[in-house]
């Protein structure tokens, strides 16, 4: 249901009109009902006008403007959020970067790219084909996904265990405050003196600026991969193998657990190859120089064996490579085949407690009633919980509600953390004070304030505030971090 | 934590001493500023999960002699008798820090005590997180002046099975080229120095290829000149080049880095709000330093 604006709007579309062309501004029923949401399940969102602009100074403008109107402002890049990062509240301007797709710069002897916040992941990945060299962040919606939002949510994947989450992946960033001034923050080589305000502002999801240009680090490709599927009778064995490996002194470029219930929706989706009988499958992706590739892979082979494996199979080429990741890649699709409705979670413990959380975690969640499935970044004790469900029979987003709680809570007292990737957004700011006192609270207070001291920034999010976010808050029974 | 908080009080100006290998770098503290220590010590090791929990006021070489009997190490730097907390003040990074990580990614966790005598924590104790703001990062490298580390929890990284270190007349830029990520390349103007570490076949495997190239093996890095400054394109005789992150060893410390007016305001509320009575060591500027 689309509302009407409040007053002042017509106002509003009109300066924004002038500023960046009518091309770039749309302000009809339909687009701020697409707009109200992203891929989480958080709906109530309200959109005001959506801009797109295709410069930095355009994102100025957009800026500008909605200050000039009193009016907040939410960045967007695709819209592939997962905690409701980019669900506008209480119709501000919605800014989103996807026109700003263009990759500027590549220095391949520096390896260093200059990119438009709207590049999609894979794109520059693709783009670099030949160099030698990739973009290492790969999270799973890496097809769809922009790079302005990776950096917004310091996003994650399969192989930032081996080579870390997008932070370390961003070297400087060119940002429109809220006061509408632009600076660069960070330096192409090496830390900038003083606060890190570039690692301050990774992370911000964009309640702190908008990101317009992005120096990120280009990664050298390993001359040797070597990729292996393990399967075994319970997740623990594989959970144990994986501590295991960490313990022997070896970081693989990813590590990925999937459970029985994965495996089966996995092989009748792609059919990559996973043995359906397994209770659980371990990929294990090796990379770097053939030596070490090699006796990595001996190493691996003798933890999985005193842990009870069943198989370890050792793709032979890069076909049979592919096939195991497509499976991996492919396990959400496949999993939107069993229920209408899915809400995944994300939470991080410690890797060696991964196969007691998970026991705790299914039990929670069957006690609700509800069916969970668990696909997760096992190297780095990231959870991602799946709840599949159907939200038109009566009662049960209650029970996912309910479910998802004792999630947070289960990782929290195994010695977690609310997030890995996906961040705070409007899904778990209600969950903050579970895992921060009132203190620490104020401290992230503190470091937001000083970027954006009138709060006109993607206002309501990450951190938990008494102020309502429209219809979001007001749906009955529900009170924050809300999937509907 | 108590203790330290009971030490550094919510009164007066206070400044926080580690081993004062590098006390007066963004400026001196009056001498009338009464000094605190943080508490020294290592809590817990995990290997299987790399970290470790340690207190700020712990020595580098201490902390290292712990780690190495897993084989780990953590990407701080520091001249011998630094302490950790003071390490993650100044923020150094090690000549190594292609593969053990820059001192600003490993600190996974803090607990400081802030201007108003509170207790307050930052970041959280797993490797991966993204939960809310990164507080972390700004701690690193601000000397100290947003709040006062007590205890901390650090990424670990595994210590390479073999280190080798060359010298030669290949370019930095030859020297990258010929090697997959090399830890080190260093550049004294005539020679570039590169360490390689991995497995030893590995290592072995690429120290041949550079040594065909006129490389040779050596003991060590080059002896590295005790300061520290951005490399603004001119090499000092005597100075070495930290290629991959443009810090120039030295003697002596060179100009202070233009700063953007921009940034400064940001700071300058970020000093505002952690520290708004400026009681945390007073005289200190994290931009008057020239890396």
């Amino acid at each position: 249901m689309v509302h009407e604006m409040p007053a002042g709007t017509d106002d509003l579309v009109a300066d924004l009109v002038e500023a960046l062309g009518t091309d770039r501004v749309v302000a009809g029923g339909g687009a701020r009902h697409l707009y109200a949401r992203d891929s989480s399940i958080i709906e109530g969102g309200h959109s005001g006008p959506v801009c797109f602009p295709g410069s930095t100074d355009q994102v100025v403008e957009c800026i500008r403007v909605a200050v000039a109107h009193g009016r907040a402002f939410v960045p967007r890049g695709a819209g592939t959020g997962l905690s409701g990062g980019a669900v506008p509240c209480n119709y501000p301007v919605v800014i989103a970067t996807t026109r700003m797709n263009q990759i500027h710069e590549i220095d391949t002897e520096r390896r260093i790219a200059w990119v438009g916040p709207g590049v999609v992941n894979l794109d520059l990945t693709r783009h670099l084909a030949g160099t030698g060299l990739h973009f290492a962040p790969d999270p799973s919606s890496q097809q769809a996904c922009t790079i302005g939002g990776n950096m917004a949510n310091n996003s994650g994947g399969p192989h930032c265990l081996a080579y870390g989450v997008t932070s370390a992946h961003v070297a400087a960033i060119e940002v429109v405050l809220p006061d509408a001034s632009t600076v660069v923050l960070g330096e192409e080589v090496g830390d900038a003196v003083g606060y890190d305000l570039r690692g301050a502002f990774v992370g911000g999801e964009g309640t702190l600026g908008i990101a317009t240009r992005i120096a990120v680090r280009l990664t050298p490709d390993p001359p040797a991969v070597k990729t292996l599927l393990l399967d075994f009778e319970s997740i623990v064995d594989a959970a144990e193998t994986v501590t295991g490996i960490i313990a022997a002194g070896i970081v693989p470029a990813a590590l990925e657990i999937m459970d029985h219930k994965v495996i089966h929706a996995v092989e009748k989706f792609v059919s990559a190859g996973y043995p359906l009988e397994a209770g659980a499958v371990l990929i294990v992706e090796l990379d770097g120089l053939p030596g070490g590739v090699a006796r990595e892979v001996e190493i691996v082979e003798q933890v999985g064996a005193e842990n009870r494996v069943g198989t370890v199979r050792v793709a032979a080429d890069e076909v049979e490579r592919e096939l195991i990741w497509k499976g991996r890649k492919n396990a959400f699709g496949a999993i939107a085949h069993i229920k209408p409705g899915y809400y995944l979670h994300d939470t991080v413990v410690p890797r060696t407690r991964l196969a007691e959380v998970v026991a705790k975690v299914n039990a929670a969640v069957e006690r609700h009633d509800l069916i969970v499935m668990n696909v997760f970044h096992a190297g780095d004790g990231n959870l991602h919980p799946l709840l599949v469900f159907d939200p038109r029979e009566p009662g049960t987003l209650e029970r996912v509600h309910a479910a998802g709680e004792e999630i947070v809570r289960i990782s929290i007292e195994a010695g977690g953390v609310l997030s890995g990737e996906h961040g705070i957004g409007l899904e778990k700011r209600g969950f903050m004070p579970l895992l921060f006192s009132p203190n620490d609270l104020a401290a992230q207070q503190a470091l937001r304030d000083a970027f954006d001291p009138h709060g006109t920034a993607n206002p309501l999010k990450v951190l938990p505030t008494g102020a309502s976010c429209g219809d979001v808050m007001s749906l009955p029974g529900i009170p924050e971090g809300v999937w509907v | 934590m108590e203790a330290f908080r009971a030490e550094v009080g919510s009164s007066g100006p206070v400044c926080i001493r580690g081993g004062g290998t590098r006390w007066s770098l963004g400026g001196d503290v009056g001498a009338e500023v009464r000094v605190v220590h943080a508490p020294s010590g290592i809590d817990s090791h995990d290997p299987a999960e790399m970290t470790v929990t340690v207190w700020a006021g712990t020595t580098l070489t201490a902390l290292a002699e712990t780690l190495a009997e897993k084989r780990q190490e953590v990407g701080l730097d520091g001249p011998p008798g630094s302490t950790v907390g003071g390490s993650l003040a100044v923020g150094w990074n090690s000549i190594r820090r292609r593969r053990t990580g820059t001192a600003r990614d490993a600190l996974l966790q803090a607990e400081c005590v802030g201007s108003d005598g509170q207790i307050f924590k930052a970041g959280g104790p797993t490797v991966k997180n993204a939960s809310g703001y990164e507080l972390c990062r700004l701690l690193v490298g601000s000397l100290g002046t947003l709040a006062l580390t007590g205890r901390v929890i650090l990424r670990t990284r595994p210590m390479p099975e073999s280190s080798l270190w060359l010298r030669g007349s290949m370019t930095p830029t030859e020297v990258e080229r010929s090697c997959y990520r090399p830890s080190s390349i260093l550049w004294d103007g005539d020679h570039s120095h590169v360490c390689l570490e991995g497995y030893g076949v590995d290592v072995e495997q690429e120290a041949s290829d550079l040594v065909e190239h006129g490389m040779t093996e050596v003991d060590g890095p080059p002896n590295l000149p005790p300061d520290r400054h951005r490399w603004s394109g001119e090499l000092p005789k005597g100075a070495v080049l930290d290629v991959a992150i443009g810090v120039v060893h030295c003697n002596g410390s060179g100009a202070v880095p233009e700063v953007d007016p921009t940034v400064k305001v940001i700071a300058g509320r970020l000093k505002a709000n952690f520290d708004p009575k400026g009681r945390l060591n007073p005289g200190r500027d994290p931009y008057m330093v020239s890396e």
